[in-house]
């Protein structure tokens, strides 16, 4: 075996091990710092306007349809939720907070009147208005898997960003906010 | 007896009249079999590693459902999986497609196979080859030694 044959038998096999570990290690990193969910799906809904649609509204708020989404003054948020969902009890507090720097729109998801009173006095009302999508029809088409859902929506009614799960600190300071400042 | 043949040949439109009700929807048997067919190819995006079929999930219900209703309709296959794609995206069918960001997947056993041969390659030792005759001084000498 010449010694060049030699050196390739050993060191191909290496390079491909040390390359395959670096990847793992970075996938690793980024999942511990929070900047890479591998369970995240990217919607199809990004870089769209969303479907049509139109959601009476509840608890004294408007509903709206696809239509009041097409020119908002400022990039606004619509946030899917409901009163039966723990994560979003645990995101009221970062909504509220938000509620004072962007719109948020809620539509509330395959849930009741009652209910949604009690979730909105327990947990506050950070929306201007407020959907209900009671038959769950209008997520499906939107292509909603779960709540809470988030969708960043542009001054040109286009969908920038959705983030499934609760919204955090970590979203709010390396997605949302670089986002604001791009498309306000 | 006549009446016999008759109900005889009456079996087979009992077979084709039933009808089963699946998540409130109600179709014949052939119907239920493609949706089922469709469903399985999709994945429920709630629990990930289930199809929509299997899934309890209220989601994959109401897809079960919406799968059932285009069935009825008369909705192609191709239109319904593409129903699906465009509202959750590519990573919805449980077999990807063959496409750009599938290309490396796809690839990858003929990947392996040919890394395998490279090294199968560099690992196969040199013929040696017959060694030299002996001289008549060695010979003498080999059989002195086995002597």
């Amino acid at each position: 075996m010449s010694p060049l044959r030699r050196r390739l038998l050993f060191g191909i096999p290496l390079a491909l091990a040390v390359g395959t570990g670096e990847v793992f290690y970075i996938i690793l990193r980024r999942m511990q710092a929070n900047s890479y969910d591998p369970r995240a799906l990217p919607s199809p809904l990004i870089g769209h306007r969303p479907p049509a649609f139109t959601l009476p509204g509840t608890n004294g708020l408007p509903g709206f349809a696809n239509t009041d989404l097409l020119t908002p003054p400022r990039p606004m948020l619509v946030n899917w939720f409901a009163s039966w969902c723990v994560p979003c009890q645990i995101e009221a507090p970062m909504l509220a907070k938000l509620a004072q720097r962007i719109p948020i729109w809620g539509i509330a998801y395959q849930d009741t009147a009652p209910n949604l009173a009690a979730f909105l006095a327990a947990n506050g009302t950070p929306y201007t208005r407020l959907a209900t999508d009671a038959s769950g029809l209008t997520a499906i088409n939107w292509g909603v898997y779960g709540v809470p859902e988030t969708y960043f929506i542009d001054k040109a009614g286009i969908v920038r960003a959705r983030w499934a799960g609760a919204l955090t600190d970590d979203i709010v300071a390396n997605e949302l906010n670089p986002l604001l400042a791009q498309y306000s | 007896m006549r009446r016999w043949w008759f109900l005889l040949a009456l079996l087979p439109a009992l077979a084709w009249g039933q009808t089963v009700t699946r998540d409130g929807v109600t179709l014949t048997p052939a119907q239920e079999a493609r949706a089922e067919a469709i469903g399985d190819q999709l994945r429920c995006l709630v629990c990930q590693n289930e199809s929509i079929e299997g899934s309890s999930a209220t989601l994959a219900k109401q897809l079960r459902i919406i799968i059932r209703q285009q069935v009825v309709a008369g909705v192609p296959d191709k239109s319904i999986l593409d129903f699906m794609v465009q509202r959750y995206g590519i990573f919805v069918l449980l077999k990807p497609p063959f496409m750009p960001l599938t290309w490396l997947l796809y690839a990858s056993p003929f990947l392996g196979l040919t890394f395998g041969f490279l090294v199968l390659w560099l690992a196969r030792r040199t013929q040696s080859t017959a060694p030299a005759p002996l001289t008549e001084a060695e010979s003498a000498r080999l059989n002195e030694l086995l002597k």
